[in-house]
């Protein structure tokens, strides 16, 4: 199972396989390769990409913990990627899972919703919810063959202006190979 | 016609070094919506602040967006710079481009792109930014103090003395706390009754204090300036009314051997007791578990002596509840059980005692009218050990951090050993000697020396005995880290300075009043340096050891802090909240209640609603009048976290100020 609802942060999930989404594999009528997500070559061959491309990423960020957090990384100046945006949000539990398919439909190629450390939340409880309705998520874009690679949930406090630079990083790192996100991706635009 | 007007800021040269806030301005122009822009060195200076204001009303603008540094920092600043030039202070959106863009990118083209996508959000939000009106709640004007010792006597001394009405619970017959137990207090020597009891005095004749004894709090419900409190009175059986407090019923008590909790078992009382002299209320209560009446069924002997007829055999608990403004919690703390230290062998060894029953040993209205004897034999101790952090700095066993009065209460300990006992030998093992506070350190090297205290640097492994009969005597074995080697110490009598810890009910009170707590139980203030007397909940406040250990003075100190705070808190008729709330289309609300029990406040519950159905329905007849249960939100109890929006399947909750229209729009801006 693919866990990037890790409290460290640290571990990259593994790229995602037929195998891991069906522990037993016997498909019906699905075939495997349905059920395999697109991989780099395919996705970056998809849509041309100029050399300079990065992938762009969207920060739900609580705003008692991440978004202190992002606003320390500039007190003290740690640098990150300029493709980063912060929204920000009372709680992560505010993040309704419909806003990342949004940011997915509207081109975003990484989503990072971070919060308070469990047991820290402000309102006593709402990163809890967070940390459950996103392990669904994960394996909701799983199912929708969307790369779970390119959505993940983080903890970080306040205090942690550095940990904030080193996720953003870490996630555009990890998404640039990819190439950019194109499961949902509506180029018209969908009408809100 | 919506007329945004954008406001970019420089920031000195801290924003405008990376980012080209002209060209940023410039291209705010083109936004839809936006109706003017203009960039300026300072926005939130006064000519900024003017700026904006002769803007909103030249250009007609009706919310405003400004490009600057985190709303964290200055958000409230330009609401109340907006409320001035006329608009609702919620028609502000801060683009944050300084902290998220400025400071953390070097490339200016890049960080300029950013800038101008972070006004884009910021614009697209304050289009559907509504206006907010702030609401105002009543403030009930009495205060509740939790804990009757001394940290909860001085909040509801400070609170009274204003002129706010205060009631004073405590879960013991008498007010007084561990500090009625203590005999002196350093560094002053002061008698701790001498400053204790005039204290209480005063509190059970204030006008304005009701002490409420022998009674807890069962439930909290509302939320700040009108919290509905049920205190359950436990059932004490002599009506405090009637009662005189003569004390013949606790001299005449045939049950009279039964130990007693305030002389930490040194002592003994009757089964109808006052906990000790000085009491107040000075009632007694019955002990159901101890008292011959209510186990054998025959007795009433203190009912026949009482000439007020006060005796009550048959008194039940009540359950009262009563309406407050604000809550001070001052429950205090216990101290470790050092039976877990089975080397020290307490429990075992009548000699080896507790730092707080050493008090009761010395003190002159204790078990031994204050002269210092020995549990096991009551004779004088000659050679006294002292052993401190126990249960305190010691991941293993206890707890990790430091119970900060014991270093200061050993040495007070030995120095009245070396005082009341001659010839007498005073030996302190210790870790470190921490002596924190004003003329500390100067009374614990007094006692080293005037008094000749010998401190001895290291741990104690193992206390046992050795001799029989009179010569029997404790060997306290340690080692001394200064010399580096073992040390064997003869004892007549060894005291453990244990651990300050949290009331064992700590963690659970602390979810009935719904109030945070850390890893050791102890209750969290709202923040370490800045907020630490109030919680996370508002019109709750801390005071004394139930927040983390402390000493006599610091108690005082802070519960002086909380009663400021409820001060100033019923002082207002009405409180402005904050209107970032949730809010209910009933329209939507199929009154699932699945948004009930994800609230952490319980700010949601159910409505009924009545509304005309027309033309066919399922469930009744049409054009009839039907009830149906809505959701329904308390704005007062709602702290505006927008958990129960995510969790409404029918998308009838909207959190005002972060709706999902708002958020959906910043998304949509991006690209």
């Amino acid at each position: 199972m693919v866990n990037s609802l890790d409290p460290t942060c640290n571990t990259t999930p593994e790229p995602m396989t037929p195998g891991s989404t069906t522990p037993n594999p016997t498909p019906l009528e699905i075939s495997a390769a349905e059920l395999t997500v697109p991989q780099n070559t395919s996705a970056a061959s998809a849509k041309d990409i100029a050399s300079d491309w990065e992938p762009k990423i969207l920060v739900f960020a609580c705003q008692y913990c991440t978004y202190a957090g992002a606003d320390l990384a500039g007190l003290s100046r740690l640098q990150y990627p300029t493709t980063t945006r912060v929204l920000r949000v009372p709680c992560s539990g505010r993040t309704n899972p419909q806003f990342v398919i949004r940011a997915f439909q509207k081109g975003f190629d990484g989503v990072l919703v971070a919060g308070c450390h469990p047991g820290d939340c402000h309102f006593t409880t709402g990163n809890y919810f967070t940390r459950r309705r996103y392990l669904l998520m994960t394996r909701l874009m799983e199912f929708i063959g969307l790369d779970p690679r390119r959505f993940r949930v983080c903890w970080i406090s306040g205090s942690e202006g550095p940990k904030f630079q080193q996720v953003v990083t870490e996630l555009t790192d990890t998404i640039r190979p990819l190439g950019p996100s194109q499961k949902l991706w509506d180029e018209g635009g969908i009408s809100s | 016609m919506k007329k945004v007007g954008v406001f970019v800021c420089h920031c000195g040269t801290n924003i405008s070094q990376t980012v080209h806030c002209e060209k940023l301005a410039e291209a705010a122009k083109t936004l839809p919506g936006v109706a003017f822009s203009t960039e300026y060195k300072y926005m939130c200076s006064d000519p900024g602040q003017t700026m904006i204001k002769e803007a909103i009303a030249e250009h007609g603008l009706d919310r405003v967006v400004v490009a600057a540094c985190s709303p964290r920092m200055h958000e409230t600043t330009f609401r109340k710079c907006i409320d001035s030039g006329g608009l609702n202070p919620y028609m502000l959106e801060i683009a944050n481009i300084r902290e998220q863009c400025s400071w953390v990118h070097s490339d200016k083209d890049k960080a300029t792109a950013k800038a101008g996508d972070l006004v884009n959000m910021a614009v697209a939000k304050v289009l559907k930014n509504e206006q907010l009106p702030s609401s105002f709640i009543p403030v009930h004007k009495r205060a509740l103090v939790i804990g009757g010792g001394i940290a909860g006597i001085q909040a509801a001394l400070d609170i009274a003395d204003t002129g706010y009405h205060v009631d004073l619970v405590e879960r013991e017959p008498s007010i007084g706390g561990k500090m009625a137990q203590i005999d002196k207090t350093f560094p002053t020597m002061d008698c701790s009754a001498c400053i204790l009891t005039p204290k209480m005095v005063d509190a059970s004749q204030h006008p304005n204090i009701t002490i409420i004894p022998y009674s807890e709090v069962e439930k909290v419900d509302g939320y700040v300036g009108n919290f509905d409190v049920t205190i359950r009175r436990k059932a004490s059986y002599v009506d405090s009314v009637k009662c005189t407090g003569c004390g013949l019923c606790s001299e005449k008590c045939p049950s009279k051997k039964i130990p007693s909790e305030f002389e930490c078992n040194l002592g003994t009382r009757p089964a109808i007791y006052s906990p000790f002299p000085q009491a107040i209320p000075n009632k007694p209560v019955i002990d159901r578990e101890n008292c011959r009446y209510f186990k054998t069924g025959k007795c009433k002997i203190c009912a026949r002596v009482c000439t007020a007829d006060a005796v009550n055999f048959e008194d039940q608990d009540e359950m009262v509840q009563i309406r407050y403004g604000a809550i001070v919690v001052a429950t205090g703390y216990t101290l470790y059980d050092h039976s877990q230290y089975g080397e020290y062998g307490y429990g075992h060894y009548k000699d080896v005692i507790s730092g707080l029953e050493f008090e009761r040993l010395v003190n002159a209205s204790g078990p031994t009218m204050g002269k210092i004897k020995r549990p096991s034999d009551n004779t004088e101790p000659k050679n006294v050990v002292f052993i401190k952090c126990v249960g305190s700095r010691d991941k293993a066993r206890g707890h990790d951090y430091c119970s900060r009065a014991c270093c200061m209460y050993t040495a007070k300990h030995a120095t009245m050993v070396r005082d009341k006992i001659k010839d007498s030998q005073a030996i302190i093992f210790y870790m470190d000697i921490r002596t924190p506070g004003k003329n500390y350190e100067e009374f614990y090297l007094r006692g080293v020396e005037e008094y000749g205290v010998t401190y001895v640097r290291g741990r104690v492994s193992r206390i046992y005995e050795e001799g029989e009969g009179e010569n029997r005597k404790l060997i306290v074995q340690g080692e001394d880290t200064l010399l580096g080697k073992q040390v064997f110490v003869d004892a007549d009598m060894v005291v453990l300075a244990t651990a300050m810890e949290p009331q064992p009910d700590a963690a659970g009170f602390a979810r009935k009043i719904g109030i945070s707590y850390d890893q050791n139980n102890f209750f969290s203030e709202a923040h370490p340096k800045l907020r630490p007397v109030e919680t996370l909940s508002a019109g709750i406040y801390l005071a004394g050891a139930c927040q983390g250990p402390k000493d006599i003075p610091d108690t005082v100190a802070q519960a002086g802090a909380a009663a400021a705070k409820v001060v100033a808190l019923l002082s207002k008729d009405e409180m402005e909240t904050e209107p970032i709330v949730a809010k209910v289309d009933t329209d939507r609300c199929s009154g699932c209640g699945f948004c009930i029990p994800i609230c952490p406040y319980k700010a949601i519950s159910f409505t009924d609603l009545t509304e005309r159905v027309h033309g066919s329905v399922a469930w009744g007849p049409t054009g009839k009048e039907v009830k149906r249960q809505v959701a329904n939100v308390n704005n007062g109890l709602c702290q505006g976290c927008g958990a129960c929006t995510v969790n409404c399947r029918a998308g009838a909750l909207d959190l005002l100020g972060f709706t999902n229209e708002q958020i959906l729009a910043e998304v949509d801006s991006l690209w």
